[in-house]
């Protein structure tokens, strides 16, 4: 049994929610804490926000990538049953364009992001961020980006120039987003 | 005692063994997907009722039906070990009307079909945001809902004929990777409301609980916010797993993969993340070595699906009957031509004509017996005609891979067989 009063004031409180742009106070779900966020909270952003602390050598990357990639890849990145990694710089306006990390991935940040969340594709997310670095490094290595003496992390990963850069353009329709909200 | 169904394929019961021999269909007529078809051409001939199977929980398809999707890998991998398959078609040319059975609703997955528990999932939305929530199934299940019908196109479908036709394709193979279902969830913008998305918040992150953790930017235009939803039906029931249950995102009109599966993190930001699929993956290549980015509308298009590719007909009357859709808008005119694109005539769409789902049309058509190309081209209600392939490769190239939508021809011989032809 509610009194009189408890539902006029029930009626300000939804008076006062309505001014916001639901017009009921729903109650759904739960506040996120930060430290379940930070284990979902996993792309990394072309500025090179989100990644992680740590990092990793080229030669650190080579024997990574022996026990985790090869088996798909190939040896240093082409030959193998699955996408070819490295080569195929200068193709891309011919007739038979070939796609990798080296001739047409924009940004290195995306490599890392991937990695990260997909790959090795039978147990994807096990490897470590010193290890993503590592093969970070080896997959760029291969693909003449960066020298065989590299480590990359959080500072200089986000600087590496990728060959094709600016090799995409943008949809006009999407180019710059307007909304009504 | 409950009596066991019939094993399919194959009828192995009853009356449905056969009376006068059981034809199996080895030739396939224009539309036919029934096995038996024809048979009984006196009335005494055809069997006698008599007291059906038990009613049963699940309703199967008949004994005599025949349908199903074929996996698939890349353009001309096909016949492949299912481990293989990187899609799954839908059997455009054995379906009628314009919705797809769920179990029937062509299939593109990245890293194979997760099975997840819905008590176990989570939905979390944060970034440029009030709040940052954790929501259940339960909540997300509770909320307001909406209906609607659309069509989900994968990027890459008609991508078999790019570069040549395989004689022995049929339009499961050439078209397959498109499908219409009724989706049932909660609107995106009632969730952009519920946690307050900062102002500034252009592009939404969608992520999927899948093992690729496939990921998409989402440009947060006034057509996302306002059609946009998160799906946990599909024609009346939960997602199929292969559909992403328990929850996927559905953005009607925009390009297959962005409809992210096994959906389980919504990110909001100022720009695009730049993730692998809308960088190295979904993009379109273009002859000066340059790709399109962001191409995310499904153009307008449409197939013949009756007769279509190894098919054959009789000369006489034959309806010709076939799908047309545009991520754009609603289909407004599908023409149909039978001499290879030299003469047009209207074809009559058959309602409802809904905005961004497939819209069956047909027309009527007297074979004469000679060789003959028939074609089809939509026009939607924001102007877009459906290309001939030649101006499509002049406009776009050969190497984009993706977004296909050029015209499909289907050569009939003069022996009434029906082949797929590049124009």
């Amino acid at each position: 049994m509610h009194s009189i009063k408890t539902v006029i004031i029930a009626a300000a409180a939804a008076a006062l929610l309505s001014d916001s742009a639901l017009a009921f106070p729903y109650d759904f779900g739960r506040p996120a804490t930060k430290e379940e966020m930070a284990l979902w909270d996993i792309d990394v952003r072309p500025d090179g926000t989100g990644l992680p602390p740590g990092g990793g050598t080229v030669a650190e990357g080579k024997a990574i990538y022996a026990d985790n990639c090869e088996g798909c890849h190939g040896e240093a990145g082409q030959g193998g049953i699955k996408d070819r990694l490295v080569g195929g710089q200068g193709t891309l306006a011919t007739g038979h364009p070939v796609k990798t990390i080296g001739s047409f991935w924009p940004y290195a940040t995306t490599l890392y992001d991937y990695i990260r969340r997909a790959m090795p594709y039978p147990a994807p997310g096990s490897l470590s961020d010193d290890e993503t670095y590592a093969l970070v490094a080896y997959l760029l290595n291969l693909n003449g980006i960066v020298p065989e003496d590299a480590r990359l992390d959080q500072s200089n990963l986000a600087k590496i120039r990728m060959p094709n850069r600016d090799g995409f353009v943008p949809d006009p329709e999407f180019r710059t987003i307007t909304n009504s909200r | 005692m409950t009596k066991q169904p019939p094993a399919l394929p194959e009828p192995q019961r009853g009356h449905l063994q056969s009376r006068r021999g059981f034809l199996a269909a080895s030739t396939v007529a224009a539309g036919t997907i029934v096995s038996g078809r024809a048979l009984a051409d006196s009335l005494a001939d055809v069997p006698a009722r008599e007291p059906g199977e038990d009613l049963s929980g699940l309703s199967e398809r008949s004994p005599f039906v025949h349908i199903s999707r074929i996996p698939e890998a890349g353009p001309g991998q096909r016949n492949v070990d299912p481990g293989d398959a990187i899609n799954s078609k839908a059997p455009l040319d054995k379906l009628v009307g314009s919705i797809t059975p769920a179990d029937l609703h062509y299939e593109r997955s990245h890293a194979g079909v997760p099975m997840l528990d819905p008590a176990q999932h989570r939905l979390l939305i944060h970034g440029m945001t009030e709040k940052q929530l954790v929501l259940t199934m339960d909540d997300i299940r509770a909320m307001p809902s909406m209906s609607r019908t659309v069509f989900i196109e994968c990027t890459g479908n008609g991508w078999e004929n790019w570069h040549k036709a395989d004689e022995t394709l049929t339009v499961q193979n050439t078209h397959g990777l498109i499908s219409t279902n009724e989706w049932t969830g909660v609107p995106l913008s009632f969730l952009l409301d519920l946690v307050g998305v900062d102002r500034d918040a252009l592009w939404m992150l969608a992520e999927g609980g899948d093992g690729a953790a496939v990921a998409r930017s989402v440009p947060l235009t006034d057509e996302v916010i306002d059609e946009a939803m998160l799906a946990y039906g599909q024609n009346g029931e939960p997602l199929r797993p292969a559909h992403g249950f328990p929850l996927r995102l559905v953005l009607p009109g925009f390009e297959g993969n962005m409809n992210i599966k096994w959906l389980r993190r919504l990110k909001f930001g100022d720009r695009p993340f730049m993730t692998r699929w809308e960088t190295d993956r979904y993009t379109q290549l273009r002859p000066d070595g340059k790709a399109e980015q962001f191409h995310l509308h499904q153009d307008v298009n449409s197939v013949i699906t009756s007769p279509s590719g190894m098919m054959s007909i009789r000369p006489g009357y034959n309806r010709i009957t076939g799908l047309a859709w545009s991520g754009h808008g609603k289909v407004t005119r599908v023409e149909v031509s039978t001499d290879g694109g030299a003469s047009w005539h209207d074809a009559q769409l058959n309602g409802p004509v809904l905005a961004k789902a497939q819209t069956r049309f047909q027309m009527d058509w007297a074979w004469n017996g000679n060789p003959s190309r028939i074609v089809s081209r939509s026009t939607d209600d924001k102007g877009n005609v459906q290309p001939d392939r030649k101006s499509f490769l002049e406009r776009v190239g050969a190497t984009a891979l993706f977004h296909y939508n050029a015209q499909q021809t289907w050569r009939i011989g003069a022996d009434g067989s029906v082949r797929n032809a590049l124009d």
